[in-house]
């Protein structure tokens, strides 16, 4: 019995073992049915343009001309540098993906200058206390930049797995599971949304089957009600309140949303709005990013 | 979109555990959650020297529930101990600053400890009821530091009660595919639910804490009926706790 091993990028197929007995590193496992490394499901990978295309995707957050909202958004004058030009109201940002040989699916995504590395297990063998008969468990760990993980980390994590579990197909996979590893590279501001955009990114170069993308905005209140979107550190430890939410792709609606700091109601209807609005600039960067990747040109 | 509304606190309790400065006990449906509050000296951080300490702990034993093993917190507790230190910190239920003795040197640190005796679903709402119920029973002696011996002195005769400024009430909703929400769900409830979302709301119609931890989306309309909902929770809320309060022996 043979099973077909692909390697993206080499554009050949290679046929590692014709017996089911181990070859190294891989050995049958009669509950998923297939011969399996032992973190990694064999499986069929669409083969990828060769390793000399470009991998990195830069786009900026300009909104030209689309932030003509009722809200009070403040169009950004900020002397520091690397200033968000005028009428735009989100910070520069890039994606790069495939950085990482190891996991199956990478992608560090950058927010002006916070950055976050995101890598993707799966699907893979699952332990037996942790597995669901009918769909993929995910998992996620959140990697602060230093010291140790603790309990707000726990939290967070949490959030971008549901965020993540919404999204994802896991009735495809069953009894496998599928690991989100996040490291933060550095923070400067809106961390949590920019954690769910690289999360987002490395499910997709994974290949992991999504009913639709999501991404993460952030926005602050400040004490006269001005709302700033993508707000940097200085500007979120300023604020009155830090609202993040998560917004899917296909109708915009509320992922997940966790906030900080006193609002109302009204402030809260603003907020999202401008989240929503906001989020088809993410997407169409997303869509620009992996048009550029997969074209043949 | 239909409504289904549940169970009210059944039943609350304050001041029940002696040893501890204050306390409450709160059953939502068959949900029981205790809080104990403990005062202890400390020294303020030095990056605000006039605050204090309010450090909240949820504990989810393997009493409780057949889901959790005892052990290190696992994370469902990690989550809500991470909940309760937001609303404490966003809602500003008490200012900080009141649990300072001396600048620099000492302050109160109030250690709340909140156990979970019966989780059936709807633990963020309980423990925040729970919390607000123990904060407001908290009697604190009074303090006056010794200029020779720079010693704390306490009196403990003298006592008196914390000052809350606001009553964060929380309100849960189980969403199942955007078409139907659950107030107050049950661990059943939970459990079958495509996603939930807690509303933490202050008297003033100011929200605390929007906490939607992933789930089925929703649209802003849906969001707007939670609000309104929210708002009435806390109506119902707030009379049962001024009953209870009026009803308590002034010690």
């Amino acid at each position: 019995m043979a099973f077909l091993d692909f390697r993206g990028g080499s554009g050949r197929v290679q046929i590692v073992s014709k017996r089911r007995a181990t070859c190294g590193r891989h050995s049958w496992s009669p509950r998923v049915g297939a011969c399996v490394r032992r973190t990694h499901l064999v499986r069929k990978r669409a083969l990828l343009g060769g390793s000399n295309k470009p991998r990195l995707h830069v786009g900026s957050g300009a909104m030209e001309g689309a932030m003509q909202t009722e809200s009070k958004i403040r169009a950004d004058s900020r002397t520091e540098p690397g200033p968000r030009g005028p009428g735009c109201s989100l910070r520069h940002f890039a994606c790069e993906q495939n950085l990482l040989s190891r996991p199956d699916g990478s992608a560090s995504f950058l927010q002006g200058d916070t950055s976050v590395l995101a890598g993707v297990y799966g699907p893979a063998e699952v332990k037996i206390s942790k597995e669901i008969f009918n769909k993929a468990t995910l998992e996620v760990i959140l990697r602060p930049k230093t010291g140790l993980p603790g309990v707000a980390e726990k939290s967070r994590e949490r959030l971008i797995r549901n965020t993540c579990e919404a999204v994802v197909l896991g009735a495809l996979h069953p009894r496998t599971s599928i690991t989100v590893v996040l490291q933060v590279v550095s923070d400067a501001g809106s961390l949590l949304a920019c954690c769910l955009n690289a999360a987002c990114m490395a499910l997709v170069d994974a290949g992991v089957p999504m009913r639709a993308l999501f991404c993460g905005v952030t926005c602050a209140l400040d004490s006269d009600g001005t709302l700033m979107l993508d707000p940097t550190a200085k500007q979120e430890k300023e604020a009155r309140a830090v609202l993040t939410f998560a917004l899917d792709s296909v109708e915009r609606k509320l992922l997940m949303s966790t906030t900080k700091g006193l609002y109302s109601d009204a402030e809260l209807q603003q907020c999202l709005a401008a989240a929503q609005t906001a989020s088809t600039h993410v997407f169409r960067f997303y869509r620009e990013s992996l048009q550029r990747r997969y074209s043949k040109s | 979109m239909s409504w289904c509304i549940k169970n009210l606190p059944a039943m609350q309790e304050t001041g029940s555990i002696g040893t501890a400065d204050g306390s409450s006990l709160v059953k939502l449906g068959n949900t029981t959650v205790i809080c104990g509050i403990k005062a202890e000296f400390g020294a303020p951080p030095t990056d605000a020297p006039d605050k204090g300490y309010v450090v909240p702990n949820v504990d989810l034993s393997p009493l409780c529930s057949w889901r959790f093993r005892s052990g290190p917190p696992g994370e469902e507790a990690q989550v809500a101990s991470q909940f309760i230190a937001d609303v404490i910190e966003n809602s500003q239920i008490i200012q900080k600053e009141d649990l300072c003795i001396s600048s620099g040197k000492l302050a109160w640190v109030l250690y709340c400890d909140l156990i979970c005796l019966n989780h059936d679903g709807n633990i963020l709402d309980a423990c925040t009821f729970a919390l607000l119920a123990a904060l407001k029973n908290v009697q604190l002696p009074e303090v006056t530091i010794n200029e020779e011996t720079a010693l704390a002195e306490v009196n403990l005769k003298k006592k008196s009660y914390l000052n809350i400024r606001t009553h964060p009430v929380a309100t849960s909703f189980a969403v199942f595919d955007d078409t139907l929400l659950i107030v107050d769900p049950t661990e059943e409830e939970e459990h079958l639910a495509t996603g939930t979302l807690t509303v933490v709301m202050d008297e003033e119609g100011k929200l605390c804490c929007l906490h939607k931890p992933g789930g089925s989306g929703l649209t802003g309309a849906k969001l707007q009926d939670c609000m309104s909902r929210a708002v009435t929770r806390h109506k119902e809320v707030k009379k049962l706790m001024d009953e209870v309060f009026k009803s308590m022996k002034p010690k």
